[in-house]
């Protein structure tokens, strides 16, 4: 049976000569992108693929919320509309409002379990139109959408196909596996409080004196499909995911940094 | 100056059968009366042929087996009507509604929109059947001439001018439908038809009719001479069916609501107009006891009925049947009125059709028709409260917000911000998840702060806290919140065993950045949400 497969490969590849340069090659996609308008991660990943799954997965407080925020800004922000499945309905919109998210573009889903929001992107993604769909399970349980079937991650990654549409899976494990085009892993580095708190003294500080403001987050690059900008293809793997180059550290800050700076600015 | 008549034969049978289009090629019949004293009021041609008279009873009709028997529905001649006048005035503005059956419409100036008469006529007749009804168009230059040729002849009927009198000849005096005396004396003369009235001398004939039979000579030789009475027009789009047998299931009564929209949108579609609201009423059958079903309304034709009254609001006009379909049976599985319908009421609020052009540069949305009806598939699944755009309520509640009905609005990108592309540049503001319902926490306090925390699936020693930060208001209303925030930094949580990741590579240490509150009305403590 393999002989025969090869032969008529090789049979139709004859055929063919001069017509394709190589009919069973499987194209590199030379998708567009997306900024996350985060320069780091936008250095490490060169975007958001456009008609492709982007699986961004990491523990609690590992940033994921940031990324989709800031992504959601930028797709916003370009006029496009976008969709939020809420997996445990724990989107803050006024944490989006002051991460530049336009909440009129936004159309959110508050789900109670996995079912609704597998559900609620398949209607979303047949509906099309929609520049990013982000389909949010990180809160809910790992072993929960670890049983969500592979095929469901394929009808997803063909639903979006040839489209513009950006869809963006957030999770605590990676699940999607080799449906995605491009995946990320985060992970928090110790969080920045004004002053240290950890330090035993005597006579501890005031806590009120003290303020949470902010984290930074290390990101890995786990898988990319995308050309990259010399033209060349790259598929990264686990294998490859220490090598130099594919993580990046970001810093956030919280809500009051600016308005502290301000006040710290005009003393 | 022309005048073009459209005549619905066989009215009261047509506006049954355009709510069931099925009935077209069948022999009907139609009874009305108080039961059991019901009798046959109209039939159609086929019906005639099977042997069915006017003025049988029903009991007799029934007989006839292969005959279709409906009770005659005021409300569906009125809407039959009202059809018929937008067919009119999908054409012209000057339109005569003479009887329920008949309109006359002034083709004056129509040449260069819709070509000759010969063009017209056509043309009204198709956009008739696109509305469920089967006319006589008759063109004439004289008024009561085109009236009495559609009454007389089937079909299209053009009269060029000055061949009035020749073409109504044929027919027979009863086109005028004069009283039944007139019709016995002209019988007796042996006159029956419009050319042998026309030959009769005037003075004889007014002598032995009066002014009557002088008018109806003049119709005769087509020299009737009326001005036209115009109607005003109106924009009421309403259909409506009254069911014999109250219908329960959702699948049949999709079926009524098809009908009844295609009806709807094929006005609409005459008029050049679409619906930017559809309102639905359904009367229900009084003898329901579903706890669920609405009460009872004293106020509908002094009779008490329940009433299931909705209106959906589109976000862009649209007179697609098909989909309307769709979001009216969405909005019924989610909300449905919980007992049998007797009758259905359904109408359309017209506005102008969506006229929008794509713009260059301007990034692709999903199609407002499709998105409406995601929206409607999203709200079937997770309820209407939990589907649509959060807007932020100017209060200092904690997590005040409230979901409006999602409508994207098509502006143009805005120009780029500033130059982000050097790394550190600016950092990013860090997201925060809320726990909705927050849970309850067990906290240790040592010295005034939290030093352990524990809540469902997690619990773990406090690393860092800063705190408390207390808010208030609304002291006044019952909801009324007084906290004190802290935000702790958590230490080596621990999930649940459902939360478990098995076979987890990572043996680091994790940790997460919690808020929680004090509670001080329920003096309780609380986990507000997560920094993610």
């Amino acid at each position: 049976m393999a002989v025969n497969v090869a032969a008529l490969r090789s049979q139709l590849e004859t055929a063919l000569a001069g017509r394709l340069p190589a009919p069973f090659a499987r194209l590199p996609i030379q998708a567009e992108t997306a900024p996350f308008n985060i320069a780091e991660i936008d250095k490490l990943t060169g975007g958001l693929p456009h008609g492709g799954l982007t699986e961004i997965s990491g523990p609690c407080s590992s940033g994921r919320a940031t990324l989709l925020l800031s992504a959601l800004a930028s797709r916003t922000a370009q006029a496009h509309v976008c969709a939020l499945v809420d997996g445990r309905d724990s989107f803050d919109p006024h944490s989006a409002a002051a991460a530049g998210v336009k909440l009129e573009q936004l159309l959110w889903v508050r789900c109670r379990d996995i079912d609704q929001c597998l559900r609620a992107t398949d209607f979303l993604l047949q509906g099309g139109g929609f520049g990013l769909i982000a389909l949010d399970l990180s809160v809910l349980p790992p072993k929960t959408v670890r049983y969500v079937p592979l095929n469901v991650w394929f009808r997803f990654r063909r639903a979006v196909e040839n489209t513009s549409t950006i869809l963006l899976l957030l999770d605590q494990e990676s699940n999607a596996g080799s449906c995605a085009s491009l995946v990320l892993r985060l992970g928090l580095e110790p969080p920045r409080w004004s002053a240290s708190q950890t330090q035993p003294t005597p006579f501890p500080p005031n806590p009120c004196a003290h303020l949470f403001d902010g984290s930074q987050i290390h990101v890995e690059l786990v898988r990319s499909r995308l050309r990259s900008a010399e033209g060349g293809h790259k598929v990264r793997s686990l294998a490859r995911m220490n090598e130099a180059g594919l993580v990046a550290n970001f810093r956030t800050k919280t809500k009051w940094g600016d308005f502290r700076k301000t006040v710290s600015e005009s003393k | 100056m022309a005048f073009a008549s459209i005549y619905v034969p066989d009215f009261s049978i047509q506006a049954v059968v355009r709510a069931e289009p099925a009935l077209r090629q069948q022999p009907v019949a139609l009874v009305d009366g108080c039961p059991p004293l019901e009798r046959v009021v109209a039939i159609n041609e086929a019906a005639a042929r099977g042997g069915l008279d006017l003025g049988m009873t029903k009991s007799q009709a029934i007989q006839f087996r292969s005959i279709a028997i409906r009770l005659r529905s005021r409300v569906q001649e009125e809407a039959a009507h009202a059809a018929l006048l937008d067919l009119g005035w999908s054409v012209s503005p000057r339109v005569e509604d003479t009887a329920p059956d008949s309109i006359v419409v002034d083709l004056t100036g129509l040449a260069s929109l819709f070509g000759s008469e010969e063009t017209i006529a056509p043309l009204l007749a198709r956009r008739a059947s696109d509305l469920g009804l089967s006319v006589h168009v008759a063109i004439s230059s004289n008024l009561e001439v085109a009236l009495h040729a559609a009454r007389g002849f089937p079909g299209i009927t053009v009269i060029p001018p000055g061949e009035e009198s020749r073409r109504l000849g044929a027919l027979p005096v009863q086109v005028f439908s004069p009283p039944a005396e007139m019709i016995e004396i002209l019988e007796r003369w042996g006159v029956r038809t419009c050319e042998a009235l026309a030959k009769l001398p005037v003075l004889e004939l007014s002598e032995r009719l009066g002014q009557q039979g002088l008018q109806l000579r003049q119709c005769a030789r087509g020299a009737s001479l009326r001005s036209m009475i115009l109607a005003e027009p109106k924009l009421c789009f309403e259909e409506e069916m009254a069911l014999e047998y109250a219908v329960e299931e959702l699948e049949p009564l999709a079926f009524l609501l098809a009908r009844l929209l295609d009806q709807l949108c094929a006005r609409l579609s005459a008029r050049s107009l679409s619906a930017c609201a559809i309102r639905l009423r359904f009367e229900l059958d009084n003898s329901s006891e579903n706890e669920s079903a609405p009460p009872l309304n004293p106020h509908v034709g002094g009779r008490e009925v329940k009433i299931y009254e909705k209106r959906f609001t589109l976000p862009v006009p649209m007179r697609d049947s098909k989909m309307l379909l769709r979001l009216l049976r969405l909005h019924l599985q989610s909300d449905s009125p919980h007992a049998p319908i007797v009758r259905i009421f359904l109408a359309a609020d017209p506005a102008a059709p969506r006229v929008r052009q794509e713009g260059l540069f301007l990034p692709s949305a999903p199609d407002p028709e499709k998105l409406e009806l995601t929206i409607a598939r999203l709200a079937n699944l997770v309820g209407n409260s939990h589907v649509g755009s959060p807007r932020l309520i100017d209060s200092h509640r904690p997590d005040a917000f409230e979901m409006s009905r999602f409508i994207p609005l098509h502006n143009a990108p805005e120009t780029r911000q500033k130059n982000i592309d050097v790394p550190g540049d600016r950092e990013t503001i860090a997201a925060f998840r809320v726990f909705r319902p927050a849970p309850r926490a067990k906290v240790t306090l040592r010295e005034g702060r939290p030093v352990h925390i524990s809540f469902p699936n997690m619990h773990g020693k406090v690393a860092a806290a800063s705190g408390p930060w207390r808010t208030s208001g609304e002291w006044w209303r019952e909801d009324a919140w007084h906290r004190e925030e802290w935000d702790v930094e958590i230490d080596r949580p621990s999930l649940s065993s459902a939360n478990t990741i098995e076979n987890s590579s990572s043996v680091e240490p994790q940790r997460g950045i919690y808020r929680i509150y004090y509670d001080t009305l329920l003096q309780a403590w609380f986990v507000a949400g997560m920094y993610d």
